[in-house]
């Protein structure tokens, strides 16, 4: 299979992988069959903070793979998984029926709130799991789609494309917080039940969703593999190095990007949609500038041009910030700051540049943004 | 404001009430009243009677010292000394108050709270004060205050002064304050039974702005008898609307000018630290903020400067957000020219230890800075338009900081070098430019007016560790639509962005305009990838 | 008129994502001998005039020399007709049918023009032997380029081109660790791979060792015939050993053409160029 060929010479995605099924294997045993007084119990909420790590593992590995092989430093991958969150809290939503506050078994609560008297358009649909599930791939996919359309036919590169993906990210920001959009406003989803019929604060819902985070992981990082040790995934890094190059020998780099671009943001949608149920709510905060230009130094601390390197960073930032802000909330942000100079500065190759014995590539990874 | 209208309410009473009566005779002193002194002693009864009786007679009396004692009298600032009943001003001080002599204006130093006592007051009694004042501003020496006074009454404009009004025109000199009178006359000539009297007025309120005239010119045209002064009514009223649309939109374009000289203040900064050297700085929105905190710091360190002390943190300002952005380009950037993706990200990191410093130095909260009173109030140019100072003194100040900018990149030799520089860097160190301490400078600069435009920002908004997120994408947006290097660009960029901004908000809501400019950039950039004035040659090609 | 015209023009850049795959079956027609057509061409920076009215044609299968002094023109000539840049005012076609300046880049590329830059541009991340697979010809649409295989033809293709360029020894070291002259074989191995009907190539020499500009000299030449082939270069040695025709660009015209001969014999010439 191609994919398992894939992964032929990623030493380091091997390990990740097989760590990923051990995990796979070992956390629900801990969860569901070890008794809860003993030492090597693992508690429902780790598991779901684990799930929540995969799922940002997931969106890293996404931003990766327009950043580290297509050289384009996206700011609105933050974007593209919270419109993937919402389009599966739409679904959450919807299933929550008459046991809202309100009752409605039509409306959500804050429509009701609103003396919205039908259901915008837009919501219908969204009581179908594979509905909801379309639209959690198509709509970022969609709108990375026609933005970069536009965006990569009029060859807006390097900063320039950067600051207009962040005034996207923006802009979708302030129009979710609008009451008027019919997403829940400043609020945004919350309260949700059940998902497919299965409680959401049962454990076995949460093992359930932490398995699927741990697949979809999997494909995607599997997926991604598979797009960058092909002959596509080389004509992609050598568009990040010498894309007019690319052009005169017959390449059309506009529709290269464009499909890496919307598969990304696609996969970034997957993530949202595991995302949501798992931390049980969705607002626009998702949509935060910041939120997108931190997810770009989870994939620098790690490591970019790796794609594992990306799994890594998502996860030892997220445990440290989980960490820090527990203990000591002031410093997560001198911390995370500081973070973002001294990678830069001192580690462009991230962590797994300082282990990988260079086997073949003088890439440097510092070198490729123009 | 709030003063103003309360002064209105009270007219009524003064038209009616003895104080008008002596009215047309200012500055003669009634023969058989009692003196200035002797009516502030009666204050002191506890009798509301009493004083109002003595109210009546300080604003017959004509008295220069009257406005000012009755005026504190209103406001509750009127108080008289235990030891020796003498009536005095008093200001609140942080423990007691500090008193001045009503009679003599000399000061009496600082008395505890238990030494003075206040001269209370009644609702009739305000009533009464209020019209006193109002009368005494009509016959006031300084035809500015008459003015005033008499643009107060036509917002309101009751028929039983009109007699009242009647008579100051015959005394008046000046034509403006004559203008007004006899507009305001016209006003309650719109209520005369006569109907000659009502179709002059309605001429003599044409192209009037007042919205009384409209309301009363509006309901003449639905309900006069007569079909001329109905027609005429029309007329004026068609005449007005069209005269209002137009301040209308001169309004508009004001607040839009306003807002993009924000947004110019904003962006101009990242002009030089993006525009001429490549760097991404996003804590660029930080080193406004560290400006805005400058501000607040420098009012902390002098709290009886006051007005001055915004003069002060202008420099200050800049000095500090210049000294920080010294130390982050020595720190940091150095080590990134050339990869400004690179600088986005550290420079990020960056940004997020400035609003962690802020927060864990100073506060979390926002902090409280000071408008000088030179800032507040507006200037009216007609009732339909008044342009408030603070506004336009930030587009003032956004041309002033443009055009220092403009000398030194274009009149000096830092500036000569910064451009050799930022051309053709090899090149110019070939010719002897220092090009690391050009870097540094240059850099220094751009966070420097950072800090000068957090000093204006911080009499605009809230100050506090999160104001520099909020400009930092408006900013980048700026720099991007104007034309990457070019600081016209940026200042036409900004003032466009901000008009158009303003053009949308009525129809479309504060919110949907911002995210309607957003979308409007994005696409604009997508048509002219290199903003309105790009920059051109093969260098640009980068 | 004016929103008439840029509609057009909208859609015509449409056509880069058309559903269409038209630019790779179309053939030149080049029943009249030439193969290239620059026609009137006029082009100016910031009212430099870099192209001045040039006229410059090319017969099918002949290789050509273009030369002149720095700034004359020639780089922007080949931006010209490689898509690079577009004249303000004149025509190029590609054959009689084809209207190169209606065509993209990679559209220009696929219709079977190839270009070597001046300034060796080798993917310096990518093994050699990576570099020429992407140059290869073929379907470059992004679906068969994800799913792409190599055949063994392919494969064959590839070694035989190393070969020809010497780097049978470096196929897999990546393309950024090799010499200044290495890069220029590597790129013109790319253009092989490529196999494009015309060869553009801007100073192919630049950084060469003497007997590198022989096998150099040697290669354009057995091109020649089956491809057109136009080469930039001030190397008058390497000109002389290559070239049956020379033309003289100046100032973005063209100041003289001919044999070598003729050319060094013209007083035009040599009082701008090799009267220096
Ligand atoms: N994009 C551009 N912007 C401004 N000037 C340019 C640009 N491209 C080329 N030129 C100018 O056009 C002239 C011709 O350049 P070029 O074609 O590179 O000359 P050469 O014959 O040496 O290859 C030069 O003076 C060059 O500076
Ligand atoms: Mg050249």
């Amino acid at each position: 299979m191609g994919f398992i060929r894939a992964l032929k010479g990623d030493t380091g995605g091997q390990i990740m992988l097989f760590l990923l099924g051990l995990v796979a294997i070992v956390v629900p045993i801990l969860n569901l069959w070890v008794p809860a007084s003993s030492p090597w119990y693992l508690s429902t909420y780790t598991v779901t903070l684990l799930g929540k790590y995969l799922t940002y593992a997931l969106l890293a590995v996404a931003v990766d793979l327009v950043w580290g092989y297509l050289g384009i430093l996206s700011l609105g991958h933050g974007a593209f998984f919270a419109l993937g969150g919402y389009a599966m809290g739409m679904y959450l939503m919807r299933q929550i029926g008459e046991r809202g506050v309100y009752g409605n078994p039509e409306l959500p609560d804050f429509m009701v709130f609103l003396d919205w008297s039908e259901l915008p358009w837009f919501w219908y649909g969204f009581d179908q799991f594979w509905f909801a599930a379309l639209m959690v791939v198509l709509v970022p996919g969609l709108l990375a789609f026609v933005f970069g359309w536009l965006a990569f036919r009029s060859r807006v590169t390097g900063v320039y494309l950067s600051i207009i993906t962040q005034a996207l990210t923006y802009a979708l920001m302030l129009a979710f917080f609008r009451n008027e959009m019919g997403f829940g406003g400043n609020n945004g989803l919350t309260d949700f039940k059940d998902i497919l019929g299965f409680d959401l604060r049962s454990d076995g819902t949460r093992i359930g969703l932490f398995l699927a985070s741990a697949a979809a992981l999997a494909l995607g990082y599997l997926a991604c593999r598979f797009v960058v040790s092909s002959r596509l995934g080389r004509v992609a890094v050598a568009i990040r190095d010498a894309e007019a190059r690319v052009r005169f020998l017959g390449y059309r780099v506009e529709r290269v990007k464009l499909w890496i671009f919307s598969f990304s943001a696609a996969l970034a949608g997957v993530a949202g949609a595991l995302y949501v149920p798992q931390v049980g709510i969705i607002n626009p905060g998702e949509f935060a500038p910041l939120n997108s230009i931190e997810l770009v130094i989870w994939v620098a601390i790690g490591g970019r041009f790796t794609l594992y390197g990306a799994v890594l960073g998502a996860i030892l930032v997220n445990y440290a910030k989980t960490y820090f802000t527990g203990v000591m909330p002031e410093a997560w942000l001198f911390a995370l700051g500081g973070l973002f100079v001294l990678v830069t500065l001192l580690l462009p190759k991230g962590i797994v540049g300082l282990f990988a014995r260079r086997k073949r590539s003088t890439a440097q990874p510092a070198d490729v943004t123009p | 404001m709030q003063l103003a209208r309360i002064l209105l309410l009270g007219w009524g009473l003064v038209a009616l009430g003895p104080a008008s009566a002596q009215g047309h005779a200012p500055r003669e002193p009634a023969q058989a009243a009692p003196s200035f002194e002797q009516s502030l002693t009666q204050l002191l009864d506890p009798s509301f009677k009493v004083k109002s009786a003595a109210v009546d007679a300080i604003a017959a009396g004509g008295d220069e010292r009257a406005p000012q004692a009755l005026a504190a009298l209103l406001s509750g600032r009127l108080f008289y000394r235990k030891s020796d009943r003498r009536v005095v001003y008093a200001e609140r001080r942080t423990d007691g108050y500090r008193i001045t002599d009503v009679l003599s204006g000399e000061p009496l130093g600082d008395a505890g709270r238990h030494h003075i006592k206040k001269i209370g007051i009644n609702n009739k009694l305000r009533r009464q004060l209020r019209a006193a004042i109002a009368g005494l501003a009509l016959d006031h020496v300084e035809p500015k205050v008459r003015l005033d006074a008499v643009r107060r009454m036509m917002s309101d404009p009751d028929p039983n002064l009109a007699p009242r009004l009647q008579a100051r025109l015959d005394l008046e000199q000046d034509a403006a304050v004559r203008e007004a009178l006899e507009q305001t006359l016209a006003v309650t000539d719109l209520v005369s039974p006569d109907a000659k009297v009502r179709l002059a007025a309605v001429g003599a309120l044409r192209g009037n702005l007042e919205p009384v005239v409209r309301n009363r010119l509006s309901t003449l045209r639905e309900q006069d008898e007569y079909p001329e002064i109905k027609s005429a009514a029309t007329q004026a009223l068609a005449d007005i609307e069209r005269k209002l649309t137009l301040y209308a939109k001169a309004e508009t374009l004001f607040f839009g000018l306003s807002l993009g000289s924000v947004l110019v203040l904003a962006a101009i900064g990242l002009a030089i630290t993006f525009g001429v050297m490549g760097v991404i700085n996003m804590a660029h929105g930080e080193l406004i903020m560290l400006g805005a905190y400058t501000t607040y710091l420098v009012q902390q360190a002098m709290p009886n400067a006051g007005e001055y002390s915004l003069l002060v943190a202008i420099p200050a300002a800049f000095l500090v957000a210049g000294a920080f952005g010294v130390v982050i380009e020595q720190l940091v950037i150095r080590f990134l020219y050339g990869r400004p993706l690179e600088t986005l990200l550290a420079t990020f990191g960056v940004s997020l230890i400035l609003q962690q410093l802020v927060r864990t130095t100073i506060s979390a909260q926002n902090v409280a800075v000071e408008n000088p009173v030179w800032m507040s109030g507006s200037l009216q140019i007609n009732p339909a338009l008044s342009l408030t100072y603070n506004r336009i003194y930030v587009i003032l100040f956004t041309l002033l900081v443009f055009l220092g900018l403009l000398l030194i990149l274009k009149r000096t030799t830092l500036g000569l070098q910064v451009r050799a520089v930022s051309q053709n860097r090899a090149m110019a160190r070939a010719m002897g430019v220092r090009s690391a301490r050009v870097d540094a400078l240059t850099f220094g600069l751009g966070a420097g007016v950072a800090g000068v435009a957090g000093v204006a920002l911080s009499q605009l908004t809230n100050v506090g560790p999160n104001m520099g997120q909020a400009y930092i994408i408006d900013a980048f947006m700026v720099v991007v639509f104007g034309g990457v290097g070019n600081l016209w660009g940026t200042l036409i960029g900004g003032l466009t962005l901000g008009v158009a901004n303003k053009l949308l908000e009525p129809w479309a809501g504060a919110v949907l305009a911002k995210i309607l400019v957003l979308v409007f950039i994005i696409l604009f950039i997508q048509k002219r990838p290199r903003g309105l004035f790009p920059q051109r040659g093969r260098a640009a090609e980068g | 008129m004016k929103a008439l015209r840029q509609i057009q023009k909208a859609m015509r850049r449409d056509r880069q994502f058309g559903l269409m795959h038209s630019a790779r079956d179309m053939a030149p027609d080049v029943s009249h001998g030439e193969l290239l057509y620059l026609e009137d061409l006029n082009l100016s920076f910031d009212g430099f005039k870099a192209i001045d009215d040039l006229s410059f044609y090319l017969e099918a299968g002949e290789l050509r020399c273009v030369i002149g002094p720095n700034g004359a023109g020639k780089t922007t000539m080949m931006d010209i007709i490689t898509g690079k840049t577009r004249p303000d005012s004149g025509s190029a076609s590609f054959g009689l049918n084809i209207d190169l300046l209606e065509l993209s880049e990679s559209e220009i590329a696929e219709i079977g023009i190839g270009r070597k830059f001046q300034k060796p541009t080798v993917f310096e991340c990518h093994r050699v032997i990576e570099n020429l697979e992407l140059a290869m010809a073929g379907d470059k649409r992004v679906f068969p380029t994800l799913f792409a295989k190599l055949t063994g033809e392919q494969r064959d293709r590839i070694d035989d081109v190393l070969g020809i360029i010497g780097l049978t020894e470096h196929a897999y070291r990546d393309a950024g660790a090799l010499s200044h002259g290495q890069k220029q074989w590597l790129e013109i191995g790319m253009l092989l791979m490529q196999d494009p009907l015309l060869l553009l190539v801007d100073e192919p020499v630049a950084g060469m060792t003497h007997q590198e500009m022989d096998r150099t000299a040697e290669l354009l030449r057995s091109l020649a015939g089956n491809h057109s082939v136009v080469v930039v270069e001030h190397d008058m040695e390497f000109v002389r050993a290559i070239a049956k025709r020379v033309t003289v660009l100046h100032r973005g015209r063209v100041l003289a053409e001919g044999t070598m001969d003729q050319i060094q014999n013209d007083p035009k010439v040599i009082e701008v160029y090799l009267g220096e």
